[in-house]
């Protein structure tokens, strides 16, 4: 419901801009870590619309992004042509009904009872992956080929191509942004953030917050599909890690740090995250440690995270501004 | 037959051994300020949340402009047009009180489940919300943390979410509980108002406040009902006086 101030706006614009010509002057190596992170950075920011906006702590989270990685590669695996919008679509209703299944169980619950529900659920669909032959089991599937986005036989862009792709990805992220930026200052996003704050008043003033939980995880659940199934073209392998309990308990890291309840502090948390981690090892062999310091930090001295920091310093700017312009009457 | 517009019959609530409300049947009249009174434990605010869908009953039924609504949830009970407020503050503490009142009147939407246009757009419902905050005097404090009020102010802020909703039965726990002397005077007036176009069903344990704004008054001691009538009937009634008021009086005097 907070209005992001302008210079803030201002800030992620100019991020924008600089991952919008970073490939035409950084290497190669960095091109393809940064589509990576970006691809993580939609899944992450789908997980802030649960835990920053709605209070639904998830801890089963990456099992939506396995599962939209997976329904690329089982239904595409040996396909010569994959169709884009088919395998699109294919995708997304399927991880919005596995988040609607999953979601119309755990919603019953809440607080502890939730966080181990969303974990039972996606520990199951993690051994169903890891043990089932069809699917590769725990050697994960290879697609043979790229998706093809293509608009009346005339191809947009060549995802082959690690630039395509890089630009293609940076698109989803900013697409997936905007449209949860509509999403939360739409009615329905009011009654998700008063949802977090105070259920219990938001039911006696007549809403069936159950429903509106529901719709919020499964948009979120969607989402991750997405996140998924972007990795899984990007790599051309799944593998069942994408659904493992460590994934859904690094997104929550990276949401945390990068700051809850911002949506833009989630992909700030996906850069910080994954840039530490590589950038630590070179350091050195503890590097663990090293990292699970810099958490405790954050967690201690910043407990809104990188992006609450960011609005504490625009404020204080202000305040400064305010002070000045004073002192000059 | 007088215009009843809730009804309960031999409604009860057993919290184990312990029966909060005990087969209670009261009519409450369209229109009319209904007081409960009663000693502390009496079982006032377990009625109210056996009204508003928060309890479920153990037995008996809840009639609502005659249809059963004694299973309706807390939600489905707002629906149909019975606000409630609470005894202990119960508000979005890091909203804004427009933002609080916000959520209230949105749900003059048939369904809140939009997801494109901005919310800020709806001029019906920011115009009810800021009508709720000025009925209860926080127009000033519209764009306020809701955190950044005094108590009586957060206490107003309560009744105006409640009425947010455009409600037609209003179930009062205690509003005055914990104001002033002036914001008590405010609010009594504003209940006043409202009970001119609403039905009010108050919990108060101000009795003055009480005497001047009931129309009928209803005594509870241990969950049940021990004498309902108007005012007069309630000051003179010996029972009363033995097991409440008459309390009062010697420990006052």
């Amino acid at each position: 419901m907070k209005k992001t101030p302008g210079p803030i706006m201002l800030f992620l614009l100019l991020c924008i801009g600089l991952l919008a010509i970073f490939p035409l002057v950084g290497d190669d190596f960095y091109t393809e870590l940064i589509t990576k992170i970006m691809i993580l950075s939609i899944f992450t920011i789908s997980l802030d619309l649960l835990i920053g906006f709605t209070g639904l702590i998830s801890f089963g989270h990456a099992a939506f992004f396995g599962i939209g990685a997976y329904f690329l590669a089982i239904f595409f695996q040996d396909a010569e042509q994959i169709n884009y919008w088919w395998a699109l679509t294919l995708t997304l209703s399927g991880t919005a009904l596995a988040s609607l299944i999953v979601g119309w169980i755990c919603i019953r619950t809440s607080g502890i009872y939730f966080i181990m529900l969303t974990l039972a659920f996606a520990q199951m669909f993690f051994y169903f992956f890891f043990e089932s032959p069809h699917f590769g089991g725990d050697d994960g599937i290879f697609i043979s080929s790229k998706p093809d986005l293509s608009i009346a036989a005339e191809e947009l862009v060549d995802l082959g191509n690690e630039h395509h792709f890089y630009y293609f990805v940076l698109t989803w992220m900013v697409a997936v942004y905007l449209f949860l930026s509509m999403v939360l200052r739409a009615p329905f996003g009011y009654i998700l953030v008063a949802i977090k704050a105070n259920e219990q008043r938001v039911r006696a003033l007549g809403y069936s917050t159950q429903y509106y939980k529901l719709v919020s995880f499964v948009i979120a659940g969607t989402i991750a599909g997405l996140a998924g199934f972007l990795e899984a073209a990007h790599t051309s392998f799944v593998t069942p890690a994408y659904l493992s309990w460590h994934e859904s308990g690094i997104a929550i890291m990276m949401v945390v740090l990068g700051g809850m309840g911002t949506l833009f502090g989630a992909v700030i948390g996906t850069f910080a995250v994954v840039f530490l981690q590589d950038l630590l090892p070179a350091i050195t062999d503890h590097w663990q440690i090293i990292m699970g310091g810099i958490v405790i930090a954050i967690v201690l001295f910043l407990p809104n995270g990188i992006a609450g920091a960011l609005y504490s310093l625009h404020a204080l700017l202000n305040k400064k501004g305010l002070a000045k312009a004073d002192a000059d009457d | 037959m007088t215009d009843s517009i809730l009804r309960t019959e031999r409604l009860s609530k057993h919290f184990g051994g312990l029966r909060a409300v005990d087969n209670l049947s009261i009519s409450f009249e369209r229109r009319k300020v209904h007081a409960i009174l009663g000693p502390n434990g009496a079982g006032k605010t377990t009625l109210i949340n056996l009204l508003s869908g928060e309890l479920q009953p153990s037995s008996g039924h809840i009639y609502y402009e005659g249809q059963e609504i004694t299973n309706h949830t807390p939600e489905k009970t707002a629906r149909i047009g019975i606000g409630r407020s609470y005894q202990k503050t119960n508000i979005f503490t890091q909203f804004t009180c427009l933002q609080n009142c916000w959520i209230g009147a949105q749900t003059m939407l048939r369904t809140s489940m939009r997801f494109f246009l901005p919310a800020s757009r709806l001029r019906q419902v920011r115009m009810q919300a800021e009508k709720a905050l000025e009925s209860c005097g926080l127009t000033e404090k519209m764009n306020h943390a809701a955190s950044s009020l005094s108590y009586g102010e957060q206490r107003q802020l309560e009744i105006a979410m409640m009425l947010s909703t455009g409600p037609e039965l209003l179930l009062l726990d205690e509003p005055l509980a914990g104001m002033g002397s002036e914001e008590s005077t405010a609010v009594v007036g504003l209940l006043r108002e409202l009970a001119k176009e609403r039905t009010l069903i108050l919990i108060e344990h101000d009795m003055d406040a009480v005497f001047a704004v009931a129309d009928t008054l209803t005594v509870m001691v241990n969950g049940a009902e021990l004498e309902t009538g108007s005012v007069e009937q309630i000051r003179s009634s010996p029972e009363v006086q033995d097991a409440y008021l008459g309390h009062r009086d010697r420990t006052e005097r």
